[in-house]
């Protein structure tokens, strides 16, 4: 009862707020619709928003798992290869000062308007979190671990696949809450700039048509879809290494 | 060479971060006796000993350490040495996990090791629920369970509360009185009480002197003069030194 409350409380309090901005700055409907007609809106267009919603939830899913892999495999290579380290290293950072929606236009230009672009887009933007939590987790593997793989002469890939991965998820698990938080936002600006399907483009589509409660019905899915998402992933890593919180 | 040991430091000398921490160290160390590496606080005794576990070798510039051939190292360390991804029973049977080889045999033993340990009733908890005294227990048993001839411990007690700590040394002398033991610690008690062989290392560079050699079996009790003598001898060693690299 008292987590319902506790859930149910800021989203009435938003609720009140954004009703009684409405009626205090009496702002009309194509500025910012009353919640009863997003509301409304959810219910009579939900086949539409459905067929959108797929679309970019499998386009998050995709950039999620392969910027993921791509991340993973960029940390092994940065901790065995110091060589590579040197140089890869300033270079992802010097990647993550170049504005996402600058490259978008780009992205679609090269990779289509289909979903491979968005799936880029997402990718290139949660790589950054994903590969340093990893590397930092890769990197930090508590001594006392490693000389006990040592004594025990385990080859350096069983002692990274036995030891130092396993002592890395607390920290990769970190990178990837942060990653499937800003994962949409990769996935919403490929289908902005170009595309014609997914939460984005239905975003656009309606606000040309003045529909703003169909807009911010679409944009209500999105945050919806990012929260499901994040407390997922927070609950699969609770679930799954339950050690995480135990470890200082 | 000698028969009665088990590894030999022969002219050892090892440069830390730019920096000679180790110059022309000499010792030997006995089979079947515990030997003891004292010094005080950042002198470099986990340094040494993870030269002679071959942890080291890239920063040894000359000079080596021979091993008896047939010479298997086990590892015991500070709290926090268990695997919290594994469940008690894999952690003790952690080098035959790791490497694959588990079996019904292994599983029996592990089980036997826990209760040596005094750890059988808490084997179905998580290592995250035990208690520091817990994990070292579980940690010992885990030493046992690699079978090894020799067995280096880096300050395995200095994290753990004195009551737990005075038991832990106990059961480490009673599990332990038949293997080659090389303690590294910062307590002259300690030293006394564990081992048989007791070396000082003074900075800097490091050198080793050979400090005392007590026969009788472990735990030496500090109820003798001599004892609490060589107690107060070490102490003054250890002052001297420190004063010495304070300067």
């Amino acid at each position: 009862m008292k987590k319902i409350f506790k859930i149910l409380l800021p989203i009435s309090f938003l609720l009140i707020l954004w009703q009684g901005v409405i009626v205090l700055f009496d702002l009309p409907h194509y500025m910012l619709p009353q919640p009863k007609d997003v509301f409304l809106q959810l219910t009579t267009q939900y086949s539409l928003l459905w067929e959108h919603t797929q679309i970019t939830l499998l386009e998050i899913l995709l950039g999620i798992i392969l910027g993921s892999i791509f991340g993973l495999g960029s940390a092994f290579v940065l901790l065995y290869f110091k060589r590579i380290e040197k140089y890869l290293l300033p270079i992802l950072v010097i990647s993550q000062a170049i504005p996402v929606f600058a490259i978008a236009p780009l992205l679609v230009l090269w990779f289509g308007y289909g979903m491979a672009s968005k799936i880029v887009m997402t990718v290139i933007i949660i790589y950054f979190p994903i590969t340093t939590a990893c590397y930092d987790g890769l990197k930090n593997t508590p001594k006392q671990w490693l000389q006990l793989a040592h004594t025990y002469k385990l080859s350096p890939l069983q002692t990274l696949f036995k030891v130092r991965f396993k002592a890395s998820l607390p920290s990769l698990a970190s990178g990837l809450k942060i990653a499937v938080c800003i994962a949409p936002i990769g996935a919403v600006i490929g289908e902005w700039v170009g595309s014609s399907k997914g939460l984005g483009y239905l975003m656009l589509h309606a606000n040309a048509r003045m529909q703003i409660d169909l807009m911010f019905s679409a944009l209500f899915i999105l945050i919806v879809l990012t929260l499901s998402i994040y407390f997922l992933t927070d609950f699969l890593t609770k679930k799954f290494i339950p050690w995480a919180s135990h470890l200082h | 060479m000698n028969n009665n040991f088990i590894a030999q430091v022969k002219n050892l000398n090892l440069n830390f971060k730019g920096k000679k921490l180790f110059e022309n160290l000499n010792f030997d160390i006995l089979e079947n006796k515990s030997t003891a590496l004292l010094g005080t606080s950042g002198v470099g005794k986990s340094t040494l000993l993870r030269c002679i576990a071959d942890l080291e070798i890239e920063n040894i510039s000359t000079g080596k350490i021979v091993l008896k051939e047939g010479t298997n190292i086990a590892w015991l360390s500070q709290e926090n040495s268990l695997y919290p991804w594994l469940s008690i029973l894999d952690n003790v049977q952690l080098y035959h996990h790791l490497k694959g080889n588990k079996t019904k045999k292994t599983l029996r033993k592990a089980k036997e090791l826990l209760e040596k340990v005094n750890m059988s009733e808490h084997i179905n908890k998580k290592t995250y629920e035990l208690s520091g005294g817990q994990k070292q227990r579980i940690a010992i048993a885990r030493t046992l369970m690699q079978d090894a001839n020799l067995i280096l411990m880096d300050e395995p007690f200095s994290a753990l509360d004195a009551i737990t700590k005075i038991q832990l040394q106990d059961l480490t002398c009673n599990l332990l009185k038949d293997k080659t033991v090389v303690l590294v610690t910062h307590d002259p008690q300690e030293a006394i009480k564990l081992a048989n062989h007791i070396y000082i290392l003074k900075n800097q560079p490091v050198t080793i002197e050979d400090a005392a050699f007590l026969e009788g079996t472990l735990p030496h009790k500090l109820t003798n003069e001599k004892l609490w003598n060589l107690q107060d001898e070490l102490i003054f060693k250890l002052q001297e030194n420190d004063k010495r690299s304070n300067i």
